[in-house]
Formats: structure tokens, C-alpha cells, sequence
């Protein structure tokens, strides 16, 4: 199926003995063309050459355990947990490292095997802080239940009861707390490989071995773009978010404060995970009610802003594309970059900060949400902004960080007070006691509860460039979308293939439809022209976008990129439920696209509560003075070096 | 860091990469000259080298930690490994350990107050013959007793009172202070 | 250093470069049947065939291979290449260079141990005074087409990197971590190509070979164990130092030719060897008995065992590299029991459960690190119980 974010062994960095690995086998009597037999707790199959054994026993459905081993990256073979008995071969294999290029017999549960299993767990457990009442993963813990499988029902080398390191709370995002880390190194494979970023390391060696940041130092003063990519793979509670969630309880029950919450698409097809629902299953007006039940004062749906994003960040490329094309500025920045998703922001600004005019200075559809609700809506309803609180319910452990930047005060507060990921929400329902999939359904609340399908999509990789054509084609040409694209699914923009490109040539052009009247008199200097976008997801293709452009290539023709920071875009974000898969990811895309078919307005430009804004409120319009104001922002080049 | 240091290291590392490839195998061959010339590898001379390899700075300090022989924390002028293995313990060596830490008036692990000694701990250097054996900086030094132990202590200080900054290893040699091993001692001499 | 009783190989009078010069007028696959049928294994400790090693070297489809030369020697009490890379340099180079030939490789690296640092400028001006005389560089004495170069690389001071694999990815710029294998370094090595790793020891013996012919070679030692091997001696004993002696003495004769005779135990094989106990001084110095890379440790009497398995205990604590399970944390849990086993408050069920883990570290490692880290740890526990015991109050 989708093999987006597995990564690639040639441009990988990882150690060769992290690498998927390659084998040049000899030929071999038993093999059958590039099947190889083999026999596992008397089961016979045919695999094909290089299958590891743990996914030769996954097809015979013999469940072998694992813990360093997960489905988006390279195996490492290092914790041991999985190994096998080999016929003919003195010691166990991990067999979920170990490639079958012979015929070989396996047997999965000796003694040997089953002494091994339990010594690996025995020995994680003497060294590990356990506190699973107080802990984030209490319940879903793949040491717990490893523990469990195992048999487990003493400490037979003793527990560790005090603490060695503090927790490290200095970022937004993340919080590290390694007296729970079993060293599986899956945040350091996700970190470097999947995410190119590279902020952890294994460091030390022997029973000193540690996962740290450059020198050690607090994950606030390095280089993390606070993707949460890590949490989502940590087997453990070694790895956690930055919870507020005792803090929105207090605001909830201070009835001085008025708390809206405004909800991004992604984790409605996910929080269901949570609740034992199948990946994908979409509850989108049953977490209305239930966020009503919690007790916010309003829920708002983030939509609305994403399809103020598509016009506000169209525009801007409008306005760039002008300036390139009319006025042959080679100052335009182009190609423009999306902005929306901080994890990739706070990448760019790092790695790629002479890239910054590229980005649109478009705020995000969460911090767009932030100003809109303490301004326009604090008018609205005669509410003083300060005693607004807004959370923001997002896939994202960046979003945490993006909300604290000291910029992000453009409606004279913090436009966005908190962010609250799809697991802590999860958790408050679970608190409240609230049965969330088997609520009745509610709507959204007014006046930002129109929402169009192109907003929802902005929650898988490509939705907000399919959002933003969408929107283009209709407004520049003049032609419903419907007529290029069938349902207006524009398909050879999803998927989860690492880059894609696309190309749309615009034949014709049609007339300037009012709301960008103030901006031009017509089209047709886009007669002819052909619009090149291009599509990344997870940091570590967004790099490979960047090296591209920086070498000249075809994407450095491109006029708008879309870059999700997380492997699947927000679907597969930071904050979303623990595990995650390329499957699981799959199976939460098509919820979106599914919701997406369902709504009757599908263009952001055909929102009649984002016109009805910019008839009363935002008053000139698109990147006008005071969408300048609210709904823009700028960046900051921190570059690479750690003080 | 002053500015003038930095630019100077900077310069180094330039050129060292430029000697050694910037490619990943060039990674400890770098290492180890910084290590060599400057005594330890900074953070700024990390970050550095990992962007003339276009790794990241985790990984070089990752890479340094493993290693005993590179450290990313600055260490004394003189860094003395005492072999602690077995050969080495059989023959005593923990005289020749309470004669460096009364010497040197530090611990195990730990530096003299004025930057000039590292006193440490090491594993079997393929002296176990000669044992108990100890390396000051790169320098092996075999059977080494407490009355040896404090000469070569002396020499040292002879040597910082010549050469105070730390240079190629070879500045122990120049100095003519310390009777160098050129290796073991010959194997006819001993069938 | 070879007794009288005892013909050397290494340390004979011969002439230079005999094997070298024998081996460019022979065919590759001659080469190796040659070595194959010395019977020569790797001197490193696992005893591979080095014929068998070659072959699959030679087998493997690349442009690019590599011949690398474990120089790491680092296993406690082992020092003998050492001394053959100072006393024997030249037959180290030659061996290198006609694994080269053999299997089809234009480089050679030894990975030479941190701590040899000092032999580095030795080795280098060898190097280049054999490239002066051709034996290196390119059209090797005169062979059209046959290129070899040798460099050194050195190491930073971590014993795993004498592990094959944990040594490539050291001279890959990495952290000295083994790899998961298959693949074999003879098929993925160093930097993806085939690679042949073998032993100081195993290359000086590999020219010999070639130089006097598989039969002179297998005829010494034993029918599985051929040919002659260094000891690096330590410990009680009144000689202490490298001897070249058959494979296949008892330990009894070993003894007796180190004056090491009143020794109440030896440790065959360094840390990550066995203790053998006095009653079994009758084990065999061989690749299927008392096997060793070449350290034995001698204990006197007086030893005190504890002390030793704390000792090794230490070691394996610190040297492990880390990275899984069994060894990184079975290490110290065998370190914590044996400290309790010293304050005499570990109970014999906790010493049998010490036992059961060591036994699991023994399957489950990744590497030979922590398969072997366990075994004096066991032995000394199996074979001085009563010393040990006696210590317990509980
Ligand atoms: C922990 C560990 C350390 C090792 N150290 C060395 C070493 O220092 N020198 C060496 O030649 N082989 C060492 N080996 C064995 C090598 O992995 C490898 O088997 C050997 O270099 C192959 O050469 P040979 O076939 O000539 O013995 C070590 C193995 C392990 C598991
Ligand atoms: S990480 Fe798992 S085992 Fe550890 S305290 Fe948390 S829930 Fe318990
Ligand atoms: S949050 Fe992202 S960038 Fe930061 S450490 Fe985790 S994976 Fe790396
Ligand atoms: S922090 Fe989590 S993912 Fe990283 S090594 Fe520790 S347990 Fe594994
Ligand atoms: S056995 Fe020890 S040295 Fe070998 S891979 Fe495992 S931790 Fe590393
Ligand atoms: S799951 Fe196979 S070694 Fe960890
Ligand atoms: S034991 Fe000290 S040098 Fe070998």
C-alpha cells in the first residue's frame, strides 16, 4: 500500500544497522523463482526472498512480540524482545531484523525463547521508573502490555523507585521525562529519518546509553520544530505532550470566562481511537455535544478559517504571481509556501531561513480562528476579549508552540490561549465521563458554523492545495471545477506518495468576481499561463522539496507548495492517538475525503460565513489593511546554530 | 567563546574537512585532530563539523560520547588513564592509583582546580605483560610504580611549564622529559 | 619468543615477501584452496575458516572491496598483535595484500586500536617503504593490473569495535554499534561492499601459508586446530608475555612454558572467555575446546575470584555499546549481583536467577559482546561456588 513514510534506504542517514538491509542472495536448492520456504511452529510458507521472520509469522498469524520495531521505520533489531529459535543456529534472532534469504525452521515460543522474552522484559523493568497510575500511557503502554504478555508478576531484578533525570519541560510541545524510556530508539529513527530534523541520539554507551538532545541540553533550546512525531512512536510515557488540560478544566469552571473551542478537522476522525472505534471512524457532530457536555461555552469548527486561509493565502499568491508576471519583479518569492502547518514553519526557519519571503505570511487557520474570536465575535456578542478563552482542539503538538509565539497577540490578547491535542480532548471526555460515539450528533456553533468540504480536507496531505485549486480554477477561469475534476476531487493531488506534482494550465480566463474587485481589473494576464504546485509531507521530503529549489530543479518553478511538517499531513499529526500506521493514517484520510463529499459547499470561496466576514467586518477585503492586521503574520530566522 | 578563537577554529575545521573529505567516514579522522590539537571538541566545534558533513550536531556529539578516547567537555592539559583490568589489578595497580589521586589531589574523574590534570580510569591497553600500565594523553607508559608515577607526574609539569597550551602529542617527546616507550620491549629479549 | 621444543611460524628466518611473490604467479582460486586447506582459522576469537571467508569475498559481484585488518585488539590480557605489528609488520602487509589480490580488492585498512597510537607512524612508514619497493600501489611487483593500498584508521577507544561489523560502522564515522546480521560484512561491508575482516594474526599466518604451503601449515596443531598460535600470557606467572606455540597444548604444558605452574585457574580467551579451574588442566588450547583469541590469564592461589568476575563485570558494564537489552542492562544487573555477592547478602535463589539471565544474554545479544559477556561470570560462579559461598552470612 502506501509506503510514504517508510523511508528510503539510499538517502536514509541512518547507521546501516538501522537500514532496511539488503541481501544479495546466493541461489539456493529450496528456492522456488524469489520464494524461499520456510517452516514456523510447523507451519509451512513461501515467502518472498528478504521477508523478515516476523513478517513471514504476521502472514501465518503467529504473533511474535516487538518493541523497537514499528511499521514507518527501519528496523533496528536492538531490543530483543522478538526473538526466535532457528533451527541449526546457536543463538535466538530477532526476528524482526532477521531477513530469510534460505529455507530455515522456526520455532517461535521454546523455552529458550520464552526465558529470553521474559529476561528482556525483567531487565526493562529494573531500570524503569514505573508509575503507570500517575502516567500518560497508563493503559496504552507497549511495556505494560509487553509485561503483561510475558507473564509478569514480580521484579525479579528489582524496580527503580527514584527518579534520575527531571522531566524536561522546557518546550511548548514536548515533554521528555527518561526515567520511562526503554531505549528503543523509535523517537531517534523518527527524528533523524522520518523527519530529517535530528534533534535526539542515542549518546553514551554501556548501561550509561541515554537518548539526549545536542549535549544534552533542555528540547526548548534546540532545534525541534515540536512536530510530536516522536511521542507518536515512543512505546512508552517517555515521551509526552505538554498538557493543559488541568488548566482549560479550571477556565471551564471560572463562569467569568467565556471558552470557545474551535475544532481542526483532522482529529474527528480519529479521537473515535480512543474509544475502541475502528481508525477512520468519523464523529465529528457527536464531539459537538460532547465538548458542550464538558462544558465550552461554544463549539466552532476550524474549517471556517481554513477556507479564510484559502482566501487570504490565494490572494497572496495572486498578488505574488502579479508582481512576477506583470510587473517582472524577481523579488516575488516564488514559489510560495504554505504556512499553516508550524512544525514545517519552525523547520523552514531553522534550516531554510533565507526561504522566508516564501512563505505566506498568512497566519494559520488556529491562530486566524484566535483573532477573529477575540475581535469580530467578542464584538459581535459584547463580550470583552479578555475574559475570552479560546483552545484550539488540533492533531498537533506544534500548534502548542505556535500559539505561544510572542507575535501571535494580534487582537491586543493571546489570540489563541491554548492548544489541546485529539488525546488530552480524549482524556477530558473520559474524565467528564462522557461516552463520546455514542452521543447523539449536534451541530456547530454560529456564526462560523458553515463550513465547505474544502476546509475539512486541509487534514490530509495535499487537502489545502486541493482546497486553494479549487478555489483558483473557479475564481481565475471562470469554470466550475466539477468540469476538470470529477466531484471536484482533484485526485493527482492525494495520496500519500512523498512529493507530488501537478500542473494545470489555465486556457481562459473569466471576469474578477467582486470580493477581489480592490485587488485587479482582470485575469487576463494569466491567459495562457500554466500553474505549477507541488505537495510535501513530513520534514524530511519538505527537504528534499528544498534542496530541489536551492539546486534550481523543477520544483524551484513551482508557484505554491504545500508542506505538511508530519508524515500524512495533520492526519498523522503529533497530537493524534497513539499507535500510528501507515494504515491507520490511510484509514483516517478517507474519513476526511468522506466528510469532504458529504457537504453541499465544497470551495472555500463559496463560504458564505468567510463572505459574510468580509462584508462586515474585514471590510477591504482580502490582504486588505486589517486582514493585514489579524490574519497576517511574520517569521523569525533562528538558522541552524545551537547557543 | 571569543570571537578571534572562533574564527580561528573555524578555520581549523575548514580545513580539516577540506584535508579529510566531508563525506561521513571522514567524521572520526576529524574528531580525532581536534581532539589531538584543541584537547576537546566544543559545542561550536561540533556544530561545525557536522555542517561541513551535512549531519546533524546530535549525531557528532552522539558519536563523541560513545568514544573514550574524544570528549565534548573540556578536560586537563593532562589526561592520565590508569588501566583498571585485571592484569593491571593483579599487579596492584590500586598503589599506583592512590599515589595519582594523593599526587594530583583529585579523584577518579576528576580535574585538578588548575586545568592541568585529568586523572580517569581506563580498560586493558595490551600492556597486561608490563602491567600496571597508565597513558598520559596518547603516551603509554608501562610498569608504572608509585615512585614512577610520580616522576612521570613531575615530567609533566616540566612539560606544561614549556609547552602550557596543548599541542601535537609529540610536545612530550620534545620535550625530552619523559623517557618515551617506543613499544614493547623486544621479543628476543624475553624468549 | 617460541620454545625450542616448539618450530615457530611467524618468527622462523625466511624471506621476504616469499608468499607474496608465490601468490601473484598463482591463480586466485589456488589461493584460496591454499588457505582452504591449511586449514587456517581466523585468530580473532570465532575461528572462522579464512579460506571459506575469501571465497565468499571472492564470490561476491562488486567493483569495489575492501580487505580490513582488526588491529583492535582489545580484549583484556590479549596483546600479541601488538607484537606482530611491530616485530612482524612487513608479513602483516603481505598477508593483507594477498587477501587483496584474492578476492579482488585495491584497499586495505587496518583499524588500529586508540591506544596503539604510538605504532601508527611505524606502520605508515612501513607502508610507504613497501609502496617505494612495489609490494603496494600499483602493478604489484611487476603484475599488470594488480593495485593495493593500505591506510590506517585509527580508533577512539571502545573495545566493541573489535566486533567486525561495529568495527565498519566506526570506520563509517558512526558510534561503534554491530549491525544486524545477515548480511555478512562478506557480502555488505564497509561501505556496502564485500569486505574481508580478518585478525593481525590471521594475515601474518595467511602469507606464511601461501609462503610454505598448506600441508607444512596443517601439519601443526591439530587436525581441526592447524597450525601454530600467540599467546599473550599475563597474570601469575614468572614469564609473562607473547609465545607462538602449536594449537592444541594442554593448558598444563601452556603453564608450564610461562612458569605459571601453582595457578588455581586461567582465563582462556580474555574477559569474554572461560574460567578453567585446575581440574581441568587438562583442556586443549583449541578452536573446539578451550578456544581463545590468544589471552590467558594466570591466577595464582591467593586469587580471589570475585574480585576477577567483578572485575570482567566492569569491563562488559562499560564497553557494551548499548544498544540492546540483554547486554546493556544484564551487564549491571550481573554487576549489582556480584557487589552482593561480595557484601555476602545474595541468596542462593537469586544467584540461580543471575544464572538463568546470563544464560539468556548468552542467546538473546545481538553480538558476541553479550553472548560471550556472561561467561566468566558463569564459570567462575560454576567452578569456586565454596570461595564464593563462604562469604554469605545469609
Ligand atoms: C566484542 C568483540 C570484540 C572483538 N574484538 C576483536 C579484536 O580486537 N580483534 C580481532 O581480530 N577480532 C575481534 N573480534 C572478532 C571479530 O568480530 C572478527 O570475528 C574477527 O576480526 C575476524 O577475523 P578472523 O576471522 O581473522 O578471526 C571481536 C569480536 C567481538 C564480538
Ligand atoms: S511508561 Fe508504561 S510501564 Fe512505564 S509508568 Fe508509564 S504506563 Fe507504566
Ligand atoms: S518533536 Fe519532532 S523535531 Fe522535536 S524531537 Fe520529536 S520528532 Fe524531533
Ligand atoms: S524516548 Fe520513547 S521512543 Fe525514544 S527511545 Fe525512549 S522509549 Fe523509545
Ligand atoms: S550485545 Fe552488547 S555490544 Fe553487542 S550489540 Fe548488544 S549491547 Fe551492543
Ligand atoms: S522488535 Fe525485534 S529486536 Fe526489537
Ligand atoms: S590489563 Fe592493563 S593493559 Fe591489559
Amino acid at each position: 500500500m502506501n509506503t510514504e513514510s517508510r523511508m528510503n534506504p539510499d538517502t536514509s542517514r541512518a547507521p546501516v544497522s538501522q537500514k532496511p538491509q539488503v541481501i544479495h542472495p546466493h541461489s539456493n536448492e529450496g528456492d522456488v523463482g524469489a520464494l524461499v520456504r520456510v517452516n514456523i511452529d510447523g507451519q509451512e510458507i513461501k515467502v518472498p526472498l528478504g521477508t523478515t521472520i516476523l513478517e513471514a509469522a504476521k502472514r501465518l498469524g503467529i504473533h511474535i512480540p516487538t518493541l523497537c520495531h514499528h511499521a514507518d521505520l527501519c528496523s533496528a533489531g536492538l531490543c530483543r524482545i522478538c526473538v526466535v529459535e532457528v533451527e541449526g543456529m546457536r543463538t535466538l534472532q530477532a526476528s524482526c531484523a532477521y531477513p530469510i534469504s534460505s529455507p530455515m525452521t522456526i520455532l517461535t515460543h521454546t523455552r529458550k525463547v520464552r526465558s529470553a522474552r521474559r529476561h528482556v522484559v525483567d531487565l526493562l523493568l529494573s531500570e524503569h521508573v514505573g508509575e503507570c497510575y500517575t502516567c500518560f500511557r497508563n493503559n496504552n503502554c507497549e511495556l505494560q502490555s509487553l509485561s503483561k504478555e510475558m507473564g509478569v508478576t514480580h521484579f525479579r531484578f528489582g524496580q527503580r523507585t527514584e527518579h534520575h533525570h527531571k522531566p524536561d519541560n522546557s518546550s511548548y510541545s514536548v515533554v521528555r521525562d527518561m526515567d520511562k524510556c526503554v531505549l528503543c530508539r523509535r523517537c531517534v529513527r523518527t527524528c533523524i529519518d522520518l523527519q530529517e530534523v535530528g534533534v535526539l541520539e542515542a549518546c553514551h554507551r554501556g548501561s550509561e546509553t541515554a537518548i539526549e538532545t545536542f549535549h544534552d541540553k533542555p528540547l526548548g533550546e534546540v532545534v525541534c520544530i515540536n512536530c510530536g512525531q516522536c511521542i507518536n512512536r515512543c512505546p512508552t510515557g517517555a515521551l509526552r505532550a505538554n498538557d493543559p488540560t488541568e488548566q482549560i478544566w479550571h477556565l471551564i469552571d471560572d463562569s467569568t470566562k467565556h471558552v470557545v473551542i474551535q475544532t481542526a478537522p483532522a482529529p474527528r476522525a480519529a479521537i473515535g481511537e480512543c474509544f475502541g472505534c475502528a481508525p477512520g471512524t468519523p464523529l465529528t457532530f457527536e464531539m459537538n455535544t460532547a465538548l458542550r457536555l464538558c462544558g465550552f461555552d461554544k463549539a466552532f469548527d476550524t474549517n471556517f478559517t481554513a477556507d479564510l486561509t484559502i482566501i487570504e493565502e490565494g490572494t497572496e499568491l495572486l498578488l505574488r504571481l502579479h508582481r512576477a508576471l506583470v510587473q517582472g519583479d524577481k523579488e516575488a518569492a516564488l514559489p510560495q509556501f504554505t504556512s499553516c502547518s508550524p512544525g514545517w514553519v519552525k523547520y523552514l526557519e531553522h534550516f531554510y531561513p533565507e526561504y522566508i519571503p516564501n512563505l505566506s505570511s498568512a497566519k494559520s487557520p488556529q491562530q486566524m480562528f484566535g483573532a477573529v474570536i477575540k475581535t469580530y465575535y467578542a464584538q459581535l456578542h459584547g463580550i470583552d476579549p479578555k475574559d475570552i478563552v479560546t483552545v484550539a482542539l488540533m492533531p498537533c503538538s506544534a500548534k502548542k508552540y505556535e500559539c505561544n509565539r510572542p507575535e501571535m497577540v494580534d487582537s491586543g490578547h493571546k489570540d489563541v490561549d491554548f492548544g489541546l491535542t485529539t488525546r488530552e480532548l480524549a482524556q477530558m471526555f473520559q474524565e467528564a465521563g462522557i461516552d463520546l460515539p455514542n452521543l447523539p450528533k449536534s451541530e456547530f456553533d454560529d456564526p462560523f458554523g458553515t463550513a465547505t468540504g474544502s476546509g475539512v480536507i486541509f487534514g490530509a496531505t495535499g487537502g489545502v492545495m486541493e482546497a486553494a485549486l479549487r478555489t483558483v480554477i473557479e475564481v481565475v477561469c471562470g469554470i466550475q471545477v466539477e468540469n476538470l475534476f470529477d466531484h471536484a476531487d482533484i485526485i493527482p493531488l492525494r495520496g500519500f506518495d512523498g512529493i507530488r506534482y501537478v500542473e494545470l494550465p489555465i486556457r481562459d480566463v473569466g471576469p474578477v468576481i467582486p470580493m477581489f474587485k480592490p485587488l485587479v481589473d482582470s485575469w487576463s494576464w494569466l491567459k495562457g499561463a500554466t500553474l505549477k504546485v507541488a505537495v510535501a509531507h513530513g520534514t524530511a521530503n519538505a527537504k528534499k522539496v528544498m534542496e530541489d529549489i536551492k539546486a534550481g530543479g523543477r520544483l524551484s518553478e513551482c508557484h505554491f507548495i504545500e508542506f505538511m511538517g508530519c508524515p500524512g499531513g495533520c492526519i498523522g499529526g503529533g497530537g493524534q492517538p497513539i499507535p500510528t500506521s501507515p494504515e491507520i493514517r490511510a484509514a483516517r484520510a478517507k474519513a476526511i475525503y468522506a466528510e469532504d463529499s458529504s457537504y453541499k459547499v465544497r470551495k472555500s470561496h463559496e463560504n458564505p460565513a468567510v463572505l459574510e466576514l468580509y462584508t462586515k467586518f474585514l471590510t477591504d477585503g482580502p490582504c486588505g489593511h486589517l486582514s493585514h492586521k489579524l490574519l497576517h503574520t511574520h517569521y523569525q530566522a533562528r538558522g541552524r546554530f545551537i547557543a | 567563546m571569543l570571537v578571534l578563537e572562533r574564527e580561528g577554529l573555524g578555520r581549523l575545521i575548514r580545513e580539516l574537512c577540506d584535508r579529510h573529505g566531508r563525506s561521513r567516514p571522514a567524521l572520526l579522522p576529524i574528531l580525532q585532530e581536534l581532539q589531538e590539537t584543541q584537547g576537546w571538541i566544543s559545542d561550536y566545534a561540533m556544530q561545525a563539523v557536522a555542517r561541513h558533513l551535512d549531519i546533524h550536531p546530535v549525531e557528532v556529539y552522539s558519536v563523541i560520547t560513545f568514544y573514550a578516547f574524544l570528549n565534548s567537555e573540556k578536560k586537563g592539559r593532562f589526561v592520565i588513564r590508569l588501566c583498571r583490568t585485571i592484569s593491571c589489578d593483579m599487579r596492584d595497580k590500586d598503589r599506583v592509583a592512590r599515589q595519582l589521586e594523593q599526587e594530583l589531589g583529585v579523584k577518579f574523574g576528576q580535574t585538578t582546580a588548575d586545568g592541568r590534570f585529568t586523572l580517569e580510569w581506563s580498560n586493558c591497553m595490551g600492556m597486561c605483560d608490563q602491567g600496571p600500565a597508565l597513558m598520559v594523553n596518547k603516551q603509554i607508559f608501562t610498569q608504572i610504580s608509585p615512585e614512577r608515577a610520580h616522576e612521570i607526574i613531575e615530567s609533566c609539569r616540566r612539560i606544561y611549564a614549556l609547552y602550557p597550551e596543548r599541542s601535537e602529542d609529540t610536545a612530550l617527546e620534545a620535550a625530552g622529559a619523559v623517557q618515551v616507550l617506543a613499544g614493547p620491549l623486544a621479543l628476543e629479549a624475553r624468549s | 619468543m617460541s620454545s625450542k621444543n616448539h618450530p615457530s611460524i611467524l618468527f622462523r628466518e625466511s624471506q621476504p615477501d616469499e608468499g607474496l611473490k608465490k601468490a601473484v604467479g598463482l591463480k586466485r582460486v589456488d589461493v584460496i584452496s591454499m588457505v582452504r586447506e591449511s586449514g587456517l582459522r581466523g585468530r580473532g576469537g570465532a575461528g572462522f575458516p579464512t579460506g571459506v571467508k575469501w571465497n565468499f569475498a571472492a564470490l561476491a559481484q562488486d567493483e569495489t572491496k575492501y580487505v580490513v585488518c582488526n588491529a583492535d585488539e582489545g580484549e583484556p590480557g590479549t596483546f600479541k598483535d601488538r607484537v606482530l605489528l611491530t616485530e612482524r609488520t612487513d608479513l602483516v602487509l603481505e598477508g593483507m595484500t594477498i587477501a587483496g589480490r584474492t578476492i579482488g580488492a585495491k584497499e586495505g585498512i587496518i583499524y588500529l586500536r586508540g591506544e596503539y597510537d604510538y605504532l601508527r607512524r611505524h606502520l605508515e612508514a612501513v607502508i610507504a617503504r613497501r609502496e617505494q619497493a612495489n609490494l603496494l600501489g600499483d602493478d604489484i611487483l611487476g603484475t599488470a593490473g594488480f593495485s593495493f593500498r593500505i591506510h590506517v584508521h585509527m580508533g577512539a577507544g571502545a573495545y566493541v569495535c573489535g566486533e567486525e561489523t561495529a568495527l565498519i560502522e566506526s570506520m563509517e564515522g558512526h558510534r561503534g554499534e554491530p549491525r544486524n546480521r545477515p548480511p555478512f560484512p562478506v557480502n555488505t561491508g564497509y561501505m556496502g561492499h564485500p569486505t574481508v575482516v580478518n585478525n593481525v594474526e590471521t594475515f601474518a599466518l595467511a602469507a606464511r601459508v601461501v609462503a610454505l604451503g598448506a600441508e607444512t601449515f596443517a601439519k601443526v596443531g591439530l587436525a581441526s586446530s592447524t597450525g601454530t598460535k600467540l599467546f599473550s600470557v599475563s597474570g601469575d606467572c614468572t614469564r609473562p608475555g607473547v609465545y607462538e606455540l602449536p594449537m592444541g597444548l594442554t593448558i598444563e604444558e601452556l603453564l608450564r612454558e610461562v612458569g605459571g605452574e601453582d595457578a588455581k585457574a586461567v582465563q582462556v580467551g580474555g574477559a569474554s572467555g572461560t574460567c578453567v579451574p585446575h581440574k581441568a588442566f587438562t583442556r586443549r588450547l583449541a578452536f573446539d575446546d578451550a578456544s581463545t583469541g590468544g589471552s590467558i590469564i594466570v591466577f595464582g592461589p591467593q586469587r580471589d575470584m570475585l574480585r576477577v568476575a567483578r572485575n570482567f563485570m566492569e569491563f562488559f558494564d562499560e564497553e557494551s555499546c548499548g544498544q540492546c537489552t540483554p547486554c546493556r542492562r544484564g551487564n549491571r544487573v550481573l554487576l549489582e549481583g556480584i557487589e552482593k555477592l561480595e557484601q555476602g547478602v545474595c541468596t542462593l535463589t537469586y544467584l540461580s536467577e543471575l544464572k538463568a539471565l546470563g544464560e539468556s544474554m548468552q542467546l538473546a545479544s545481538k553480538c558476541g559482546l553479550g553472548q560471550s559477556s556472561p561467561n566468566a561470570f558463569l564459570s567462575i560462579v560454576e567452578h569456586f561456588k565454596d570461595e564464593i559461598l563462604a562469604r554469605q552470612t545469609a
